[in-house]
């Protein structure tokens, strides 16, 4: 199956990208997700210790199973107001 | 009329609180954030706000349905945040609650403001004269 990954902020410069399609096992859940973007992408290794997950537009959990076509953002710490 | 939005045009208090127009209602609280010239003793250029908006609108709209749930004399709450470059002295939110009544207001407009640095997804990057940094209270 395939999800949409979004990045933003410090990540997404860090990256140099704001979203990709991220192929993984039928199943997978968040915590793999995150798992396999440590492992494949380096320069966002610093940043995932300290960032939320959302899935489809809410907070998920590490153990939050994923579904094909679903939107999975990395939301590090927010500083709005 | 959105009650809860990311916009990337100038903000006006007026207009906000304008949103909230009801006869039934006898006081509006409102919390003003402004671009500060400087932190920690370094002088703000400028900030650059970022946020993924159709998440950051749902969350918006979540601690409207929050303050509602805890205070019942809320009558309606309306969050404005502005993103994209803003220079020192502009706002980048407002934030307006009314209520028929004041004595609930205050409370939940600080409820408001807490929440919104808490959970809703906007990022804010200072751009100093020597440099630049995502910045986060969390």
């Amino acid at each position: 199956m395939k999800v949409k990954a979004k990045f933003f902020a410090a990540m997404r410069e860090a990256l140099d990208r704001t979203e990709m399609e991220i192929e993984l096992p039928s199943g997978a859940t968040v915590q793999q997700l995150v798992n396999l973007i440590a492992e494949q992408y380096p320069v966002l290794r610093s940043y995932l210790d300290s960032t939320l997950v959302a899935v489809n537009r809410k907070y998920a959990l590490p153990q939050t199973e994923l579904h094909d076509g679903d939107e999975v953002a990395f939301v590090p710490p927010v500083g709005g107001g | 009329m959105k009650l809860f939005e990311i916009t990337t045009e100038k903000l006006s208090v007026d207009e906000v609180v304008a949103r909230l127009a009801d006869p039934a209602i006898g006081a509006i609280s409102v919390f003003v954030g402004v671009v500060r010239g400087d932190t920690e003793g370094r002088k703000v250029r400028y900030l650059e706000y970022e946020a993924y908006p159709e998440m950051a609108e749902g969350m918006l709209r979540q601690i409207g349905d929050e303050i509602q749930a805890r205070w019942k004399t809320i009558h309606k709450v309306s969050i404005v945040h502005r993103v994209g470059r803003l220079e020192v002295g502009e706002i980048s939110v407002v934030i307006a609650l009314s209520a028929a009544h004041r004595p609930e207001l205050f409370d939940a407009l600080h409820y408001a403001i807490d929440r919104l640095k808490e959970i809703v997804p906007i990022w804010k990057k200072e751009v100093w004269t020597d440099g630049s940094e995502w910045r986060s209270e969390r």
